[in-house]
């Protein structure tokens, strides 16, 4: 019952599963890929003609790789963990949601909350990630080669998150711990958000996570680094105006 | 929620085949929809001089017969009426006006869905397909159309509550949100003289297009007004004479896609409803920015915007 029927499934090069996605249901798709999850043998599935259908790949809990040929709709690897999950197209909205850990490849543009409340793992956007782009984040890196939206950031907790092109209003808004880095022009900064110097450490982080992510046209030293002035963790009658 | 479609054809051989594509982008947009349905379709434009109206009447059975004796009589001139159920598109030479008074006086329960030159406006309660099988929408051709699947949140399901709203001469809006001031600005609208048929809050968004353009604004103005006054999410695809506008609000909650080939320009709630159009794989596809205005016309300068902060795409069409 966990697997789609023998017929669906067709291997090819490499010893990849093929899901056509044009005859096998999402539910299929997914449980054949639930198939796996507490079980640590590698294994490869290519998925064909996505057509922006939602929650593909989702709650993925063994280290497999997914290759998925073309656009996804909503919540692609939500709540990813262990497995590596690659979409040959953009995804829509609230990709890679809740990650636990693995890693999430979107090769065109990711729509917005790319990355929401994510505890680990990373999640590489070669393309532009839209807006709210990495919220509530709780320990999830994010690198985008592209842009990001408005609001991006907002709310995170921890985690690093990479933007090598130029970022939307409010970055970082009521952030709390997790430390942002910015290549390109920042068009406004949330309340409480700051610039702040790259120490070593940071120079040192970023470095890991460009090469973790390939980028490699870059340098550390063209990114600015953002993080929290820590003056919103209590309420305090002075800030009324920034909230 | 709610689910928006726009397509706007680029080439004759997608014109001809307009009704079928837009019915296949509606029908993705089931999940997103499932109270009700309309579509907004600009095809056979009237001759100068001519006026072309879609009225809703309240029997599936009405007698459209006795409507084109009396109005012969009331005008001087015999309209040309196609019926589709309780819908039906007449086209008569006078102008809108007067045919919306003539109208009136035969018999004030029959609803005019829009008048213009080559819009047509059909909705009805029900899940999209059967809206689609109910008007024949996949033999319709035409330029371009706007498509709507609603999910009742703010007041009731009814023909008269579905989308697109008329906001004027051959213009029509489909909306995906929900806005916050509506009824303070409706009774303001009302003061000002603008009418409406139902509470709900997508209207209110069409009245206020109607009184900006009636007040002389340009689309782009309105709709940049639009931005000011209107509080609350939506995203709204407006259907132009020419060619169709994309706005979505500041905050940008509500989805929106685009994509384009050298045959067509499509917008969406969702990629899906554009994976389905011939050639989705190759098309650009990119999401619209918050507060922008994307237009597309068949007729160069006709709403494109034209200020830098409004930078717009503009397709021109082979035609």
């Amino acid at each position: 019952m966990h697997a789609p029927s023998e017929g669906a499934l067709k291997q090819t090069a490499a010893e990849a599963t093929e899901i056509d996605l044009r005859h096998q249901s999402v539910r299929n798709l997914n449980l054949a890929l639930h198939a796996h999850n507490g079980t640590n043998a590698p294994a490869r599935y290519e998925v064909t003609h996505p057509r922006g259908l939602h929650n593909l790949a989702v709650g993925l809990d063994a280290p497999i790789a997914v290759n998925i040929d073309g656009a996804v709709g909503y919540y692609c690897a939500g709540m990813n963990k262990s497995a590596e999950v690659t979409v040959l197209g953009n995804a829509g909205p609230g990709v890679a949601e809740n990650m636990m850990s693995g890693r999430v490849v979107i090769k065109g543009d990711a729509s917005q909350y790319a990355g929401a409340t994510g505890h680990g793992g990373l999640l590489l956007i070669e393309g532009n990630a839209s807006a709210r782009c990495g919220i509530s984040m709780k320990g999830i890196d994010i690198v985008v080669r592209g842009n990001v939206g408005h609001m991006s950031a907002f709310m995170a907790q921890s985690g690093r998150l990479v933007v090598c092109g130029d970022v939307g209003d409010a970055l970082g808004d009521s952030l709390y711990e997790a430390r942002i880095y910015v290549r390109g022009r920042v068009a406004s900064l949330g309340a409480d958000c700051i610039e702040k110097a790259m120490r070593p450490e940071h120079i040192q982080e970023l470095t890991e996570l460009l090469a973790a992510a390939g980028i490699t046209e870059y340098a550390v030293t063209e990114f600015r680094r953002y993080g929290s002035a820590r003056t919103l963790y209590n309420f305090n009658v002075d800030n009324v105006d920034a909230y | 929620m709610c689910g928006i479609v726009g397509l706007f054809a680029k080439r004759p051989e997608m014109e001809a085949a307009l009704g079928q594509h837009l019915a296949a982008m509606l029908s993705e947009m089931t999940e997103r929809g499932p109270d009700s349905a309309g579509f907004a379709v600009y095809r056979d434009a009237a001759a100068a001089g001519q006026t072309k109206l879609t009225l809703l009447a309240v029997s599936e059975h009405y007698d459209w017969a006795a409507l084109v004796s009396d109005l012969a009589a009331q005008i001087g001139c015999t309209p040309t009426l196609s019926a589709y159920q309780n819908h039906a598109v007449l086209v008569a030479s006078a102008d809108a006006a007067m045919l919306r008074a003539s109208i009136a006086a035969y018999d004030p329960d029959l609803r005019i869905l829009c008048s213009g030159s080559a819009i047509e406006i059909f909705k009805e309660k029900g899940l999209p397909r059967q809206v689609i099988e109910r008007f024949g929408l996949q033999d319709f051709k035409g330029t371009h159309a706007l498509g709507h699947t609603r999910m009742a949140t703010e007041s009731a399901v009814t023909t008269e509550h579905s989308h697109p709203f008329s906001t004027g001469e051959d213009l029509c809006l489909v909306h995906n949100g929900s806005l916050s001031n509506h009824n303070r600005l409706r009774r303001k609208l009302e003061r000002l003289g603008v009418s409406f048929a139902t509470d709900n809050d997508s209207e209110v968004a069409a009245g206020y297009l109607t009184w900006r353009l009636r007040e002389g604004d340009s689309l782009e103005m309105a709709l940049h007004h639009a931005l000011d006054d209107l509080d609350g999410f939506f995203t709204f695809a407006i259907g132009t004479r020419d060619g169709f506008a994309v706005m979505r609000d500041p905050i940008a909650c509500k989805p929106a896609i685009i994509g384009e080939t050298d045959d067509w320009v499509a917008m969406a709630s969702e990629y899906r409803a554009i994976a389905v159009l011939p050639g989705a794989e190759n098309a650009r596809v990119w999401e619209p920015e918050p507060a922008r205005i994307y237009a597309w016309s068949h007729q160069v300068n006709d709403v494109a915007p034209t200020s830098s902060t409004t930078t717009a795409t503009l397709a021109r069409a082979t035609a």
